[in-house]
């Protein structure tokens, strides 16, 4: 929307075609726009403005410092960003095109902020709306929508990553409660969540606990060393003896099946978001590359830049309609877990190398943080990383393609 | 209360605009439209307002089906319903005709107050506003940036009238108000907002049922009429002076002086 802001200048107006810069205003080829409803440009355009306006003047500092934009909560669970593609208990409800549209504009603010987003709604209130009794979503639900509470996503261990199967955390049956013990690494939102959907073995089964911040037994330790997700919180989560009441179990998670559709979820969005750190790079580059003199001429005068640009555009294209078709399938209820891998995969690799050449693109200027694309560069490595590292996306589809599983001997 | 406000969808103020080859008009091929941003300011005030006071706020566009969108983001935003009025023939309908049947549909609707933007980013002509205001002889004030009730049927606003100063006004309802830029900040449209504005309603109606004959609207009828549209000229490059200083500062004044003519 064109809502004048400071920024842009003291008064709005429309201004004759100069070249020059204007803000961002997405990337669209091939009349992506014409096949999106209604609602779902509402709900992209109405992300992008926040975006726009809250996140990208502050974001920089805030990776630089090491610091989650807490304060931006109230305001997108005012939008009815949390598990917006979720029905009920207060949730926005929009189709999954829509959700996909928000998490790639608010991937170009910044991947910490679409993380978040992930965790909260694809990670947290997924499992509950999906395996939670009645009376845990009527507890938890409205309030994880409004952000009253955080949540984290507890698969992932030291010594248990692409295989979480080996986990080591697990639960014992102890009367109407259930001991935890063990421990989980690499944790969205572990430090400042207020519950915890911890994923532990019972009788050698795997299953979701919903364990609530001031249970006793249960410590958070903040990962403060990053390179990557820098605006984004990392934590470890211990568990020592800590009993929980057996209510918390999420009665409907039968193995780690259940642990791997929420990831299917999160992986969906995503898919989306990694287009939108492209979209940002490609954007920054673009204009970049039309001011920067070199040789008495714009940058983008010359053939290897235009070679990278040209790159950058065809691979953020193919995606678009990739991804789109991708929500469609799932909003049909066809989309499978391997088209989600497909979409993930190809789009974060692409993000990533998309983020590289516009740093490349803009010379020494694009180490500092003026610039978005190195930002997007260090997060995208981590993006690479989570919710399935691209090899193990990459099994999954040779698992598809061949019906051979290659994961490695265990199974 | 029922409370009205006049939208109009604009191309975004971040498109970039190219003139016809023939002079027409402009390239509307693929601009971004948006909502007026200034109207955005008025649909955020009437949504203050009715949260304040009860009641319902209604939107008034006069534009083709494409202008739904626009209306529809201020449904989101939070208005209950809205009246567009379009027909066949009211392209080139100039601002005389579109107030007259704005006003019409005000008229029809019996609204308390109406907010608008103080003007249209596109033409910026405005006087809209104003001009509905006089058919519907209620009096306008405008561009205020601020509002208040004082009571149920008086209202105080403050606009800038130059210098730094500050005119107040009261006024008695019904009454126009014209936003001008800071007047609030507008709400964001929520994804539940947008959601249930899927479901409000835009009640379109032709000039005619409003009691305007279309004859009198459209290019034809339109008493400012619009010959040439023409971009602005190009921008030439700049002028870089090197040097000492006590060589380009005598430079720069005579350039000042005989080139530019500015001093
Ligand atoms: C910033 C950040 C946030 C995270 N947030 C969460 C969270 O909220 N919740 C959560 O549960 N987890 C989270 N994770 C953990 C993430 O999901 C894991 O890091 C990921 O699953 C990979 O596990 P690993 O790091 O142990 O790597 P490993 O599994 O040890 O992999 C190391 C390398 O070996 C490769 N590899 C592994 N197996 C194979 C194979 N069979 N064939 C070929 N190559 C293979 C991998 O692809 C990788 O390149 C987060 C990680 C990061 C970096």
């Amino acid at each position: 929307m064109g809502r004048p802001t400071e920024r842009r200048g003291d008064r709005p107006t429309i201004v004759a075609d100069q070249g020059g810069d204007v803000a961002f205003d997405g990337v669209d080829f091939m009349a992506f726009d014409s096949l999106l409803s209604e609602e779902e440009r509402l709900t992209r355009d109405t992300v992008r403005q926040f975006v726009e306006d809250e996140v990208l003047p502050i974001i920089a500092d805030h990776f630089q410092k090491g610091k989650f934009p807490a304060h931006l909560l109230p305001q997108m669970a005012e939008l009815g960003l949390f598990g917006a593609n979720l029905k009920g208990y207060g949730a926005a409800g929009v189709n999954n095109v829509a959700y996909g549209l928000m998490m790639q504009e608010l991937e170009r603010g910044d991947s910490g902020i679409r993380s978040f987003a992930s965790v909260q709604g694809g990670l947290v209130m997924y499992p509950i709306h999906t395996f939670g009794s009645e009376a845990q979503k009527r507890r938890y639900l409205p309030e994880l929508v409004s952000a009253r509470l955080v949540g984290c996503y507890g698969l992932t261990e030291a010594d248990a990553g692409s295989d979480p199967g080996s986990m080591r955390t697990h639960a014992v049956a102890d009367g109407t409660s259930y001991i935890l013990n063990g421990s989980k690494m690499w944790i969205t939102n572990g430090s400042i969540a207020d519950v915890a959907i911890v994923w532990a073995k019972l009788d050698g089964i795997v299953h979701g606990f919903i364990v609530e911040r001031d249970t006793r037994g249960f410590e958070t330790r903040e990962i403060d060393n990053k390179f990557s997700l820098r605006a984004s919180v990392t934590s470890e989560l211990f568990f020592d003896d800590c009993r929980i009441p057996k209510e918390n179990l999420l009665p409907h998670t039968a193995g780690l099946k259940s642990a791997l559709m929420c990831l299917t979820q999160a992986r969906y969005g995503i898919a989306w978001g990694a287009i939108g750190a492209a979209m940002g790079c490609y954007e920054e580059a673009r204009s970049y590359a039309g001011e920067r003199i070199q040789f008495g001429q714009p940058i983008a005068g010359f053939q290897l830049t235009q070679q990278k640009l040209a790159l950058m555009l065809t691979e953020i294209t193919k995606a678009q309609f990739m991804t789109l078709q991708l929500g469609r399938l799932k909003d049909a209820g066809k989309a499978r877990h391997f088209h989600v891998s497909m979409a993930k995969r190809n789009n974060v690799y692409w993000a990533l190398e998309i983020a590289r050449m516009a740093r490349e693109l803009l010379g020494a200027s694009g180490i500092v943080d003026e610039y978005h694309a190195m930002r997007h560069a260090l997060n995208l490595e981590s993006v690479k990383t989570y919710e399935g590292t691209h090899e193990v996306h990459t099994l999954i589809l040779g698992e598809h393609i061949t019906g051979i599983a290659a994961y490695g001997g265990r199974q | 209360m029922k409370i009205g406000v006049l939208l109009k969808q604009v191309p975004d103020s971040e498109a970039r605009i190219k003139v016809k080859a023939d002079g027409s008009g402009i390239e509307t091929g693929d601009i971004k439209y948006v909502i007026n941003p200034f109207d955005e300011y008025g649909v955020e005030e009437a949504l203050k307002l009715k949260k304040a006071k009860g009641g319902e706020v209604v939107i008034f566009s006069f534009g083709p089906k494409k202008a739904d969108e626009a209306i529809r983001g201020a449904l989101a935003m939070g208005a209950d319903r809205a009246v567009r009025v379009d027909g066949t023939g009211l392209e080139g309908s100039d601002n005389y005709a579109v107030a007259r049947v704005l006003a019409a549909a005000v008229k029809a609707e019996g609204m308390d107050i109406v907010f608008a933007g103080k003007q249209a980013i596109d033409d910026d002509s405005a006087q809209v506003p104003q001009l509905v205001a006089e058919f519907l002889d209620w009096p306008e004030v405008g561009p205020v940036e601020t509002f208040e009730m004082v009571d149920d049927t008086t209202i105080k606003v403050e606009r800038a009238i130059g210098g730094g100063s500050k005119e107040v006004i009261q006024s008695a309802l019904p009454a126009v108000v014209a936003a001008e830029k800071g007047l609030n900040s507008p709400r964001y449209a929520s994804l539940p907002g947008i959601m249930k504005a899927k479901r409000k309603k835009i009640d379109v109606k032709t000039p005619d049922a409003l009691g305007i004959p279309a004859a009198e609207m459209g290019a034809g009828a339109a008493l400012v009429k619009v010959t040439k549209w023409s971009p602005p000229p190009v921008r030439a490059a700049g002028k870089v002076l090197k040097g000492e200083l006590s060589e380009t500062i005598p430079q720069l004044v005579k350039l000042l002086h005989e080139e530019a003519k500015v001093i």
